[in-house]
């Protein structure tokens, strides 16, 4: 029991640190890269609550929040990259958006 | 204890990402930013014990609404905020007045898990007995949700299903043929 309590802990304190670099950080890929590691120290933390209380099924919500985190970050640099979301290229089939 | 301090902590950077959106003026930050404090949000409701309402706000808040934007974004081509010029004085007196609304309401609030709290003397009493036993689901906000509210929730999957359908229909311009 412990154990958990210092892990939370620890994984509190390197969420405020990836706070600190969403604040400071001065350019768009040093946010994606915090809100990314931030999004990965809530599934961390998730996980170690969840043997903490003794409820270990949450962490299905654990694997939930660890896809989406994926999902935003894989958008967002994908819009940082190419400007837009809809390519004009054929590489693009699958998108439902608008296309030439 | 260290429940406590989770929440105490988890609130904190709910409050610091709020006043850093506020700060900010790049868009796509703005947004990352909000996805994220939706998941810490989920995050809170998951110590609360409600692993549904935070898969709920996890993948709405997180995962579409962040995705929502961003496409938003790039539709409208606009990547910065206008700097408003000096203080705005008719936003801050509303929101200084609906905070202090928000405060007065607290003092009423019963603590979290008091006995003697009107919503538990309805039927709370039914559902911490027979939830188990009726339904077969062993979390019991999730036994509420699913089994006894089932149509309340249907309906919610209903408005949800329509809104993709309409925005999937103003995005796609109709012009697009499906490629099977």
């Amino acid at each position: 029991m412990n154990l958990f309590v210092v892990a939370a802990i620890a994984i509190l304190i390197s969420m405020a640190l990836a706070v600190a670099r969403t604040i400071a950080g001065p350019t768009i890929f040093d946010r994606i890269l915090a809100v990314n590691m931030f999004g990965t120290k809530s599934v961390l933390l998730i996980a170690v609550f969840s043997f903490l209380s003794g409820r270990p099924d949450v962490l299905d919500i654990a694997l939930l929040y660890s896809l989406l985190n994926w999902l935003g970050v894989l958008a967002a640099l994908r819009m940082a990259e190419r400007k837009e979301f809809y390519s004009t290229g054929a590489d693009d089939s699958d998108s439902n958006g608008k296309s030439p | 204890m260290i429940d406590i301090i989770i929440d105490m902590v988890l609130l904190l950077f709910l409050t610091v990402m709020a006043f850093t959106i506020l700060r900010l003026r790049d868009l796509l930050s703005m947004a990352m930013i909000l996805g994220l404090y939706s998941l810490l949000m989920a995050g809170l409701f998951m110590v609360m014990d409600a692993p549904d309402v935070a898969f709920t706000e996890a993948a709405v808040g997180s995962g579409v609404a962040t995705i929502l934007m961003l496409v938003t974004l790039t539709l409208t081509r606009i990547r910065y905020e206008k700097k408003a010029a000096g203080l705005q004085w008719r936003p801050l007196i509303i929101v200084l007045l609906t905070g202090a609304a928000l405060l007065y309401g607290i003092h009423d609030i019963p603590p979290v898990g008091d006995i003697e709290a009107p919503a538990q003397q309805h039927v709370a009493d039914r559902y911490i007995a027979e939830a188990r036993n009726e339904t077969g689901v062993p979390n019991m906000v999730t036994a509420v949700l699913a089994s006894y509210r089932g149509f309340d929730t249907l309906g919610e999957v209903v408005v949800i299903f329509t809104a993709g359908i309409g925005v999937m229909l103003l995005l796609g311009n109709g012009t697009r043929r499906y490629r099977g």
